[in-house]
């Protein structure tokens, strides 16, 4: 790099040109790769589910979160929403499903089937000549007292067992005295359990069942028998879900945010340039050619990462406009000391360089101490901040850094004395 | 050259006044808590056509459907009510809509949170973890920063009045919302305790600075000159960047208050008024206090 400043710059331009086409909010970059944008910025909802467990055997409970969310997340892909998010969360020993729809239309019908608790169904496939038809049977998951993975004995596969109440256990027998050698369809919500694999979700019937315990044996992984498990435990295990928390943004409301967030970036950026300009004269320019060359560069960053951004991150990132030139103040004013104590102007710039790393280092620390405990320890609208804040303050404290210097060594290099 | 020791009379007066005032009005008022703390519903929505006032429209939550803590607020930079209500459920809201709906057609919501009671506990622990986090953090740095000792200042001065700076910068703005939570009903939310402690950070990084250079002057000077000649140097050799570095940040969130999205209208106010705090405290308290503090152990010993 000290040997051949011109071409190290040439190359970063050249990427921060690259980056700024590729964030830019048309052509190409928005074609390839769109931004992610939270709930906040394009509208949606973010709704927050408690789960009532108290129904179910404590061993039970993952299986028939981790199998509720599933379903839940089937339901809501349903919807075409581009990225929806459905997790599990613990708040104060309550297990909560978290769904986020950004960029959801009818949010009140999303509301309405989500809430529904999933309908566990046995379904029987009746053939008609060469057409095949499902007829839903009166086994239902309301019969159903779990279900779990197993291993055969002998060969080791995965299997699921399952037991059904005595009630239950009639039923089922009657069904599969009638079905044996055919298959029989396991449905939730109103769709085969596992919905691509139409093997996978109807076994075929051995042999009359009595008793009301049975196994499902066959090919499948054991990632796709624990699926199966959780979904059945899911539409068979009474969790109902009620929503409790909601935050639904309206797509104008989103986009005015957005819009809005845009151009006080652009504001602020624009005050910040006029200062560095207005204060620092000529230094000024390679700060501020600098700080957009950040801007570019760690928006790609973000896009490539890929972050989602909110509007808390926006404001995380635009907050770093304004201490991204920070380290270009603490380098000038150091060289302004050093030209003070009577040094020539390159060796000024290149001893103010040197001694204005312990104070960015420094001046940065604690920022990214706050930052880091916030993404930690908050709800995911601060994580958003924090995440961006951070992001930014670490890029800001290199390329303020790198790119002045790189601006100053070739175009001062040549001319000490002027000033 | 600011005359800043000999002036730390009238700096630090001003500043016990503020930070008194601002810790009189947390106490008297007290914080008026969001719904992300005490729970409840805020609904912001549109009406084009008929521009009802917002006392029609309270009248019409309160008196038609029985939402007796209802409060409407016309925002009128965005012409849109905020609509401020005790927690609803999906088909309470829908109910709400539609009736709102039947008097006002022309309405259309353009948000709706609605956070039940619980989630209140939930973030006060969250929030307290996260100060205590901070505080811890940014002590352990404070602790590393001055890790070497210089005469005549023990270096567990320094690392006090750095926590002291940062206590008074955080104070100022937090009275600022008790003020306005009384006179013009803000609240505090989550946000709000972001913004306190990114101005923790911000607060002792600008004091760290200044006291760097105390100290290094302090080992240059070999001529042994006066304690307070030293430090009013060091402050002003620090002027111009202590309050650049801090003016750069001032004015993209002055950008943000302006002409950014609304919803952070207040979080942006309150690391406006903490950044700004922040230039004060590192030129006009951090340095006096250490002054005042180490003439005062010099008289005692």
């Amino acid at each position: 790099m000290r040997r051949n400043p011109g071409l190290v710059l040439a190359i970063i331009v050249i990427l921060a040109l690259a980056a700024g086409y590729f964030v830019y909010p048309r052509g190409w970059g928005a074609e390839n790769r769109p931004w992610r944008l939270g709930l906040d910025l394009v509208g949606g909802s973010h709704l927050v589910y408690n789960v009532d467990l108290s129904n179910i055997r404590s061993e039970d409970r993952d299986s028939v979160l981790a199998g509720l969310r599933d379903v839940i997340e089937r339901r809501v892909n349903l919807f075409g929403v581009a990225e929806p998010q459905v997790f599990i969360a613990e708040t104060a020993g309550q297990s909560q499903l978290v769904v986020e729809l950004a960029g959801i239309k009818d949010v009140k019908e999303a509301i309405k089937q989500i809430g529904a608790t999933p309908s566990l169904a046995f379904v029987e496939v009746i053939q008609n000549g060469s057409s095949t038809a499902f007829a839903p049977t009166a086994l239902t998951g309301r019969y159903v007292k779990s279900a779990s993975l197993a291993f055969d004995q002998t060969t080791q596969a995965p299997e699921i067992n399952f037991e059904l109440n005595d009630e239950g256990a009639k039923i089922f027998e009657d069904l599969t005295g009638k079905n044996v050698g055919k298959p029989l369809c396991l449905f939730i919500d109103n769709e085969p359990i596992i919905p691509d694999n139409i093997t996978d979700s109807c076994p075929r019937v051995q042999d009359r069942i009595p008793g009301g315990k049975a196994r499902i044996t066959g090919q499948f992984s054991l990632q796709r028998a624990k699926e199966i498990v959780e979904r059945f435990n899911a539409g068979a295990l009474p969790a109902p879900i009620t929503l409790t928390d909601q935050l639904t943004v309206s797509p104008s409301l989103g986009a005015n945010s957005l819009i809005k967030a845009i151009v006080a970036g652009i504001a602020g950026t624009l005050l910040v340039i006029v200062f560095m300009l207005l204060y620092y004269g000529g230094l000024g320019i390679f700060a501020s050619l600098a700080l957009l060359i950040y801007i570019a560069l760690t928006l790609a960053i973000f896009k490539l990462v890929p972050i989602t951004l909110t509007l808390a991150g926006l404001a995380g990132f635009i907050m770093t406009i304004g201490m991204a030139v920070d380290a270009n103040i603490l380098i000038f004013e150091r060289i302004k000391e050093e030209l003070a104590r009577g040094l020539s102007k390159a060796a000024a710039i290149e001893e103010g360089f040197r001694r204005a790393w312990l104070s960015i280092r420094d001046s940065n620390t604690s920022t990214i101490i706050t930052a880091i405990i916030l993404y930690f320890f908050t709800s995911s609208f601060v994580k958003g901040f924090a995440l961006t804040l951070l992001i930014g303050v670490v890029v800001s404290m290199f390329s303020a850094i790198t790119t002045t210097r790189l601006f100053l060594r070739v175009f001062l290099k040549d001319k000490p004395k002027s000033a | 050259m600011l005359r800043i020791i000999e002036n730390r009379k009238i700096f630090l007066t001003i500043s016990a006044i503020a930070v008194i005032a601002a810790l009189a009005a947390i106490g008297v008022f007290r914080l008026r808590q969001g719904i992300d703390f005490s729970g409840g519903t805020l609904m912001t929505f549109s009406i084009k056509d008929e521009r009802p006032g917002a006392s029609l429209v309270q009248e019409a939550l309160v008196n038609d459907l029985k939402l007796l803590d209802a409060r409407v607020n016309y925002d009128a930079q965005n012409d849109q009510f905020l609509v401020r209500v005790k927690s609803l459920n999906e088909e309470e809201h829908q109910a709400v809509l539609k009736a709102l709906e039947q008097k006002f057609p022309s309405l259309e919501e353009k948000s709706f949170q609605s956070i039940g009671p619980s989630v209140g506990e939930e973030l006060r622990k969250k929030s307290l973890i996260a100060i205590v986090l901070v505080l811890i953090g940014i002590s352990l740095y404070i602790a590393f920063a001055f890790r070497k000792v210089f005469r005549p200042v023990s270096s567990w001065k320094y690392g006090w009045i750095t926590l002291i700076t940062l206590g008074h910068d955080v104070v100022i703005p937090a009275g600022l919302l008790a003020i306005l939570g009384k006179f013009s009903g803000v609240e505090i939310d989550g946000n709000f305790v972001v913004a306190l402690l990114v101005i923790m950070g911000f607060s002792v990084h600008d004091t760290i600075v200044v006291f760097d250079r105390i100290r290094e002057n302090l080992l240059l000077d070999r001529s042994k000159s006066d304690f307070g000649a030293v430090v009013n140097t060091s402050v002003n050799q620090t002027l111009s960047r202590s309050i650049n570095t801090s003016l750069t940040l001032i004015f993209v969130l002055f950008a943000l208050y302006v002409v950014g999205p609304l919803n952070l209208r207040f979080f942006v106010l309150t690391l406006l008024v903490g950044v700004t705090t922040g230039i004060y405290s590192s030129i006009f308290v951090a340095s006096p206090l250490l002054y005042a503090w180490q003439r005062w152990s010099a008289k005692a010993s």
